[in-house]
């Protein structure tokens, strides 16, 4: 059934603060919406509950990227857009821009903001497990105050973050110290755009005569939430890449992974496809440790 | 769950639409593509989704392309709408819409409109696509017709004519 937009409430403030205050006077009962690619989907087929609706779009203190010496911090009402056209997000978190790239196709990424990404929490969002390797840290924003939180530990189960009812993700902020790591990016599904993930993986690596000296790895829709796979990163440091490393690695994907059923895809398949997306990574790493 | 929501109130919106001085009370959640085709008459947008797969009822905000099906109409006070109706002037087509008629882009014309604004909205943005650009460019919108290929072709004439001018 189709929502009745008499039954909705949309209240632009037009400032954080404004959003804020709305947040904390009636705690759970107000949605934000910025670009809507999500939220006006639920909306349009009569599944939002939530009848009170805060536009982030036209909050200038979220649409800010700013570049420090040692880290970027991205407002959350960042469109995917920006993210892409960015310079130095293209350069040195091409992860990032990549996913960005992925997202929807150009309409939605002309709408669709990081902090929507992380929000609404998908395990298969293709720019979540980038702000994994990259090792971002969310800042969140209540009428309480603020506090930082590492991203990876902001999903705490299907759909579920960390993120109390009166809070706000204000910014995304990554650590400007991977321009020198060898990056992959893959997405694996019926198509780039518009189509969502079976699987996707961001990597990074660096390579030192010949031994991995540093290897961060993370997945999408293998999982309840986006997944940084630790334990495969732990067996691969310091180690030099040959057959049977690969294979130890790829045991240690499918262990780790909790992949699922469903309309897109198969748990079996998933997990075979994860494991030959990390064997592809370090294969990867290892010819361009060659070459260095 | 609260058995009687609250009635909200209409909002006032006051927008260009293709060029036009607009406005009109709607709730604020009405989406923008529905107000376009109710309100305005203007029905070039079309629903194919309603969920932001298809491109179908692509416009371009403020310059930008978006699915109108997806922007509920208060985040449009201020802003510039551009459809499909705006690109035509005095009942004459647009040398875009000509290449698609030229190239048999334009077959049941359910994608037309959306496929023009995302080749418009490409081509400010890269003037001179190579083919992998206009695959990306279009590649929010679905069209069950023509295979892509007649479509990919005008947009190309287009951007040839353009660049050459």
């Amino acid at each position: 059934m189709r929502a009745d937009p008499a039954e909705y409430k949309l209240v632009s403030p037009g400032n954080l603060q404004g959003v804020l205050s709305l947040l904390a006077s009636e705690p759970a009962q107000w949605l934000p919406i910025a670009g809507g690619t999500d939220v006006m989907v639920l909306y349009s087929a009569g599944k939002l509950p939530i009848r009170k609706l805060v536009d982030l779009w036209n909050i200038p203190e979220l649409r800010q990227i700013e570049v420090l010496p040692d880290r970027i911090h991205i407002g959350a009402a960042c469109t995917f857009t920006t993210l892409r056209g960015h310079e130095i997000i293209s350069r040195e978190f091409p992860l990032l821009a990549t996913a960005g790239s992925w997202t929807g196709g150009i309409a939605n990424q002309n709408r669709g903001t990081l902090g929507g990404n992380i929000a609404n929490a998908s395990p298969a969002a293709d720019s979540l497990p980038s702000l994994l390797v990259y090792g971002a840290e969310l800042t969140l924003i209540s009428m309480r105050g603020e506090r930082r939180v590492p991203y990876g530990t902001f999903h705490t189960g299907y759909k579920k973050t960390e993120l109390a009812a009166d809070e706000l993700i204000q910014d995304i902020s990554l650590p400007r110290k991977f321009s020198g790591y060898i990056s992959h990016a893959r997405k694996v599904g019926a198509r780039n755009a518009q189509a969502i993930s079976k699987v996707c993986l961001a990597a990074l690596g660096q390579i030192a005569s010949g031994t991995i000296r540093d290897v961060r790895l993370a997945l999408g829709s293998v999982a309840p939430v986006p997944l940084r796979l630790e334990e495969t990163e732990q067996l691969l440091v310091g180690r030099r890449i040959d057959s049977s490393l690969i294979d130890a690695a790829r045991k240690s994907v499918v262990d780790r992974i909790r992949p699922i059923d469903d309309i897109r895809s198969t748990a079996r398949y998933r997990s075979a496809v994860a494991g030959n997306l990390v064997a592809e990574f370090l294969e990867k790493l290892a010819m361009e440790g060659t070459k260095a | 769950m609260n058995p009687s929501p609250e009635k909200g109130a209409k909002c006032e919106v006051s927008f260009f639409v293709n060029g036009k001085e607009t406005n009109l009370h709607a709730h604020p959640m009405e989406r923008l593509l529905d107000v376009l085709r109710n309100e305005l008459g203007l029905t070039g947008a079309k629903e194919g989704c309603g969920e932001g797969e298809c491109g179908s009822c692509s416009v371009l905000l403020d310059g930008m392309l978006v699915n109108s099906c997806l922007v509920p109409i208060a985040q449009t006070n201020g802003a510039s709408v551009v459809t499909i109706e705006g690109l035509s002037t005095h009942d004459l087509m647009s040398p875009l819409q000509h290449a698609f008629l030229e190239c048999g882009g334009a077959q049941c014309g359910i994608c037309t409109p959306g496929m023009i604004l995302a080749t418009v909205h490409l081509l400010e943005k890269k003037p001179e696509p190579v083919l992998s650009d206009i695959r990306e460019g279009l590649a929010g919108n679905l069209c069950r017709c023509t295979g892509y290929m007649q479509i990919f072709e005008a947009v190309a004439k287009a951007a040839q004519r353009r660049v050459a001018k």
